[in-house]
């Protein structure tokens, strides 16, 4: 059908990118996801007046491209004379990007869990942190888990942004076949269908436990 | 007049009607009463033609309302119903959710729907909640107000489909109270209802559901008073 | 520590260049709204028709739209198409590809408020002789439209955030393209992206504002 001079070094190539937009995705969501944690906790102890400054900048990530971020991260680290690489940066700006986004969803999970479940587990005299462990954190990731998973594949679609920096990721790899051999179409549908492959089963597997852990439903 | 002759119907396997014959003339109110899964809702939703029927016919003043060439949107101006949920349109006023079908389907003019709506909502007593949304009222309200909304397209025929099942106990009798004034104006009426005082005070006749089959029908006296169906005993024995 | 002196004045003269970017960045955002909105409600109705042809086309386009990079759909736009003779400006390759993932989220945001509309409400609709037309649009869309005003909302600012790929695609009059350029002219990268950053913020915050204020006018109930 595609009659086309793609070789297989040139799929090796694009399987390397692939590589490093795996890589950056998990470093940027298991960073991430662990400081959204903290951060969303915090929000929720601290009380909404408390958390205020924390909940603004955190609203900053969100409200900001995320392209601009990658540019001033990149400008930051060179200014402070740091000399991280751009995969370094990369992870850093996203996993801030991510925790951003995950504080949200972890707040929203414990705010979930009504008050009076949580006052029943200390009228039983636990203590706050086996509240937290025993009650809030089953409960709160029922309602999380399906919109964190969510999260991951925004970060990981997000991650191609990382090009601007020099990284070589999938997008970025498809685009310097492109040029070498213009044939745009045919490349860049098989960059989409490495995306798709990966983020398609997730995907549905989210929507699944969104179904089935509905508490209307 | 209502004829309803032989119907059928089935969802998926299990057969709900099994041979309903009945006819209900002008200004006559007919309840419906039986257990519940009698097929006594699903009757209404079928002479409506909400619902398709699998055997037997259904005809309104000569209109056969299963039949292919049948405006059903033209029947239904005729024939009104108000559902156990009484489905107020949340996004619109009280007023707003009256006028909407006079204005839309009839195409009445604002001022004509708008006077139309005022008068059937006067009439049930809710005047003073015109600018209100549904979901600011109670249940009894908002039921009323399914009725303006099914009266205000002035039908010939009102169909009452449990209409006070999901009501609070206490809101119930304004509801009773809107239809029996209803049967009072000479409205020809089928209600299917679990309300048996009011079933004896309106009816002209009351017929009794079992199992997709209409075991019994008579005169309030004769029905309540000396059954002649064994089941119809049971029943009503089980709701006294 | 810091031996950087920072420019913030060669930042602030460019700023009337920077808010004819940021007029542009609007522009794009809202134009590839009313398109997306516009496409969404056709894919819905696609869904909803029973037609499996239809229908299938538009779940392919929802879930294309929502499992692949936003800037793999602007690439697509501005490179992909070129194997059809089709050769978009960057700012048409922007719009096209911002269009297409509004409307795949936006189409899936009308589905998920369909489903939180009971079936009786279009029921007591047609019971009062409407048309099963009239039913949806009176009755079933205005609450959809209630249901997805956030998430439309959300789409809108993800809308304005998105705009500022073009500048990949050599786009460089909205206020991410120009803020590239002024950069490569005078290499105070940090000054004028901070002063970039700070303008987003600010749409983006107005632009939720205005939804806020609308949604209070819009839905009373």
């Amino acid at each position: 059908m595609f009659d086309t001079t793609l070789s297989w070094n040139d799929l090796a190539f694009l399987a390397q990118g692939a590589a490093m937009t795996l890589a950056v995705t998990a470093v940027s969501v298991t960073a991430g996801t662990l400081l959204g944690i903290i951060f969303g906790v915090l929000r929720v102890q601290l009380g909404a007046l408390w958390a205020a400054p924390l909940t603004f900048v955190l609203d900053i990530f969100r409200s900001v491209p995320l392209l601009i971020q990658l540019v001033l991260g990149n400008a930051i680290q060179a200014i402070a004379k740091l000399g991280w690489a751009p995969f370094t940066t990369s992870c850093v700006v996203l996993s801030l990007y991510t925790a951003a986004y995950c504080s949200e969803i972890i707040r929203g999970g414990i705010e979930a869990v009504p008050a009076t479940t949580r006052r029943a587990a200390r009228s039983l005299g636990m203590t706050w942190w086996q509240d937290m462990r025993y009650i809030v954190a089953p409960l709160a990731t029922r309602v999380s888990l399906p919109a964190w998973i969510g999260l991951t594949l925004g970060v990981m679609k997000d991650s191609a942004l990382v090009l601007w920096l020099g990284l070589i990721e999938l997008l970025r790899a498809s685009q310097i076949l492109v040029t070498r051999l213009q044939e745009p179409l045919f490349i860049l549908l098989i960059c989409g269908v490495i995306y798709f492959v990966i983020s398609f089963p997730i995907a549905r597997f989210g929507g699944y436990l969104e179904k089935r852990w509905s508490p209307n439903d | 007049m209502i004829e309803i002759k032989d119907v059928r119907k089935s969802f998926s396997t299990l057969e709900v009607l099994k041979g309903i014959n009945l006819t209900v003339n002008k200004g006559e109110v007919v309840t419906i009463i039986g257990g519940s899964g009698s097929g006594k809702s699903t009757l209404l939703t079928c002479i409506n033609g909400l619902e398709p029927i699998n055997a037997g016919q259904i005809t309104i003043d000569g209109t056969v309302v299963h039949a292919k060439d049948t405006d059903l949107n033209k029947l239904r101006r005729k024939v009104g119903i108000v559902f156990q949920q009484w489905n107020a349109f949340p996004h619109l006023t009280v007023l707003e959710n009256v006028m909407l079908a006079p204005r839309k389907v009839l195409g009445l003019s604002k001022e004509k729907a708008e006077e139309i709506a005022v008068k059937q909502l006067t009439h049930v007593g809710l005047r003073e909640k015109l600018t209100v949304y549904p979901n600011r009222m109670s249940g009894g309200q908002q039921q009323r107000m399914a009725i303006a909304r099914a009266l205000a397209m002035s039908p010939e025929y009102m169909l009452f489909d449990e209409v006070t099942s999901a009501l609070d106990p206490m809101l119930v009798g304004e509801v009773l109270d809107t239809l029996k004034m209803l049967a009072e104006e000479g409205m020809t009426m089928i209600c299917v209802t679990h309300e048996m005082a009011f079933a004896r005070d309106v009816s002209d006749r009351v017929a009794f559901f079992h199992h997709g089959v209409m075991t019994e029908i008579g005169t309030p006296d004769q029905l309540f008073g000396a059954p002649q169906h064994p089941d119809t005993q049971a029943f009503l024995a089980s709701v006294r | 520590m810091l031996n950087y002196t920072f420019h913030w004045n060669q930042a602030f003269k460019a700023l009337p260049q920077m808010l004819d970017g940021a007029l542009v960045t609007l522009q794009i955002a809202l134009l590839s709204m009313v398109i997306g909105l516009a496409l969404a409600l056709t894919l819905t109705a696609f869904r909803l028709s029973g037609n499996r042809i239809l229908s299938g086309f538009a779940t392919t386009w929802v879930e294309i739209a929502r499992n692949t990079p936003a800037l793999f759909q602007i690439y697509m736009a501005h490179f992909g198409l070129g194997n059809f003779g089709i050769h978009l400006s960057p700012y048409t390759a922007l719009l096209v590809g911002i269009a297409f993932n509004n409307a795949g989220y936006l189409a899936e945001n009308f589905r998920g408020a369909l489903k939180a509309i009971p079936d009786t409400q279009a029921r007591a609709g047609r019971s009062l002789g409407m048309t099963p037309v009239q039913a949806f649009r009176l009755i079933v869309l205005p609450q959809m439209l209630r249901i997805a005003f956030l998430p439309v909302t959300n789409q809108m600012v993800w809308a304005i955030l998105m705009t500022s790929l073009g500048v990949t695609v050599g786009m460089n009059t909205d206020l991410a393209g120009i803020t590239q350029e002024l950069n490569a002219r005078s290499f105070r990268t940090f000054e004028f992206f901070a002063l970039a950053a700070v303008i987003y913020y600010i749409i983006a915050k107005l632009v939720t504002l205005a939804a806020r204020l609308l949604a209070a006018r819009m839905f009373r109930y």
